[in-house]
């Protein structure tokens, strides 16, 4: 695979992106946030996909790729569940349970 | 169009819609759409995947799909709230084991040169080191692993010659890809080191260890991203990463303290020579008292900190909360940025007991109030506390930005015991002639305390 610079740009825009957003982000939320980015950063599973799903893997990619789409689909499925799962519970005076 | 650029265009819309999901982040009203946001572009990412051409086999990704599916959702609705602290660190370690292994597979599959093989010693060594670091946090947040700091002779040093030998290791990898009898080495280098650096780490310090471990985790998904030239994964996790850098310098502003100096401190260590003047009287009181001044006051701010979560008090506090309210009483919440084991923390142990979040206060937006109020509850909080760190330049905490509990006219703390608190620090607000202690289990007192209110009401 040849060495493309526009990765290093999209790497350096979502940097600076990733502060802007984070920073806005209110104190009363960095737990779920914490949960939300980590879910979101799960994604790495459709790399982890295209290695174990490639044609004539090697036995040691199927192996840890495997684990890999495991591991994240774990983090994908619970961290979502679990970032909603807080939010719910976030209510302002006088407002009631859903 | 054909199907083979289906994909493309899925991890385009997945990108906005990640990047969607941080921006209603910022705030409650939205969160949970972004939340959604966050599912729909995974949704679409994932079919996206599952539709490329170059993956032919579905067996194993499905049952993998499964057994995650079956791990995760018990995962997220069992847990109780307390634990969320422990969650995080293993989902840490999960995203950085997903990212050592494809790693490690694409080594050995391609062997690549120059930037990729960079790219690979990156993601790997960040993905094991991450690993075994945010397991060790696992065991320290449950109390497998010792959680006070464990420190030895020459510590650093050690663990710095460690971490340069991983990374002379990845060197030579990337200038000789060839050599695979050296990266099982490198490995090995990598999860050790990761277990080394957080054995000094105590609790007090966990907050910033997780956010920087979240953000380690977030980049090693991104070197990923390099990896298979996937630029979805290199926007994901370079949020990630960014997000977790944010905390963590947040965390580390919130205790004065640099990175360096949480890494390599082994904080709660340096106070064992301090440890004089024990015997100096305290004023302690009983519920009832406590009860009948709370009944007086007209403000008053709860300071919650680790020991409300261990002793699972949140849901005595609202009542409390409710009591105290009903009588017209202000009640607030200040919630200093480090309290708890996590970024967050209380937020989310006083959301879960029902209490209302435009009650929550940020150290900056409360301090001044303090002047004001009648009483300060404090409720298993003890270092953000600490007038030392205000008035004391040789205290180990001096300089750390503390909440102003002892400008109020009247504080009660709630504690366990006169023993000092996880950074081994005597607090000089116990022996101030407005405080009153009131000793035992936090969900204990703050009953008995409900109970005398409960009762002067009907009288």
């Amino acid at each position: 695979m040849p060495f493309d610079e526009v990765t290093l740009y999209v790497f350096m825009l979502a940097a600076f992106l990733g502060f802007e957003l984070i920073r806005r982000v209110s104190p009363l939320l960095h737990t779920p946030l914490m949960s939300l980015t980590n879910a979101i950063s799960a994604i790495a599973v459709v790399g982890a996909i295209v290695v174990l799903g490639q044609k004539d893997a090697p036995t040691l990619s199927k192996v840890l790729g495997f684990i890999a789409v495991t591991a994240s689909t774990i983090n994908v499925v619970s961290g979502f569940l679990i970032t909603d799962r807080m939010l719910k519970m976030f209510k302002k005076r006088g407002q009631e349970k859903p | 169009m054909s199907t083979e650029h289906v994909f493309q265009f899925s991890y385009l819309a997945a990108a906005a819609l990640f990047i969607f999901s941080l921006k209603w982040m910022s705030a409650p009203a939205t969160a949970r759409r972004g939340v959604l946001a966050g599912e729909i572009g995974m949704l679409l990412a994932i079919v996206g995947t599952l539709l490329r051409h170059d993956v032919v086999s579905y067996q194993g990704i499905f049952i993998a799909f499964l057994i995650g599916s079956a791990v995760g959702v018990p995962l997220a609705y069992l847990m109780p709230m307390t634990a969320v602290p422990q969650r995080t660190a293993l989902s840490h370690a999960f995203g950085a084991l997903a990212a050592a292994l494809i790693g490690t597979a694409e080594y050995y599959q391609h062997q690549p040169h120059g930037f990729v093989m960079g790219a690979i010693v990156f993601e790997t060594l960040l993905g094991f080191l991450t690993f075994t670091g945010s397991l060790m946090a696992f065991g320290k947040l449950q109390e497998i692993v010792p959680t006070r700091p464990i420190v030895y002779r020459n510590q650093n040093v050690l663990n710095l010659a460690l971490f340069g030998a991983a990374v002379a290791a990845g060197v030579m990898l990337i200038m000789h890809p060839e050599r695979t009898w050296l990266f099982p080495i490198f490995a090995l280098f990598a999860l050790i080191f990761g277990v080394l650096l957080i054995l000094p780490i105590g609790g007090a310090d966990m907050p910033t260890v997780i956010a920087l471990l979240n953000s380690y985790a977030g980049l090693a998904a991104a070197a990923m991203g390099f990896v298979l030239d996937n630029k979805l994964l290199i926007i994901a996790g370079t949020l990630d990463g960014s997000s977790g850098f944010i905390l963590s310098i947040i965390m580390c502003r919130a205790m004065n303290r640099s990175f360096t100096n949480v890494l390599f401190g082994a904080f709660g260590q340096v106070q064992k020579a301090a440890a004089h003047a024990e015997q100096r009287p305290v004023r302690s009181i009983t519920p009832e008292d406590a009860a009948s001044i709370l009944d007086m006051a007209r403000l008053v701010i709860i300071v919650p900190g680790y020991g409300m979560a261990v002793a699972q008090a949140q849901h005595k506090l609202r009542e409390l909360y409710d009591l105290l309210t009903k009588r017209g009483i202000d009640v607030r919440f200040a919630i200093h940025p480090v309290a708890g084991r996590m970024p967050g923390h209380m937020n989310v142990l006083l959301a879960e007991a029902d209490i209302p979040y435009d009650k929550l206060y940020e150290m900056d937006y409360i301090n001044s109030d303090f002047a004001q109020a009648d009483v300060a509850l404090v409720v298993g909080a003890n270092d953000v506390t600490n007038p030392a760190a205000r008035n004391d330049p040789k205290s180990p905490i001096y300089g750390m930005p503390i909440l102003n509990v002892d400008k109020a006219h009247t504080v009660m703390v709630i504690k366990r015991s006169m023993s000092p608190g996880f950074a081994g620090i005597d607090n000089e607000l116990y022996y101030m002639d407005k405080t009153m202690m009131l000793f035992g289990d936090a969900r204990a007192v703050l009953g008995n305390v409900v109970k005398e209110l409960g009762a002067t009401v009907k009288v």
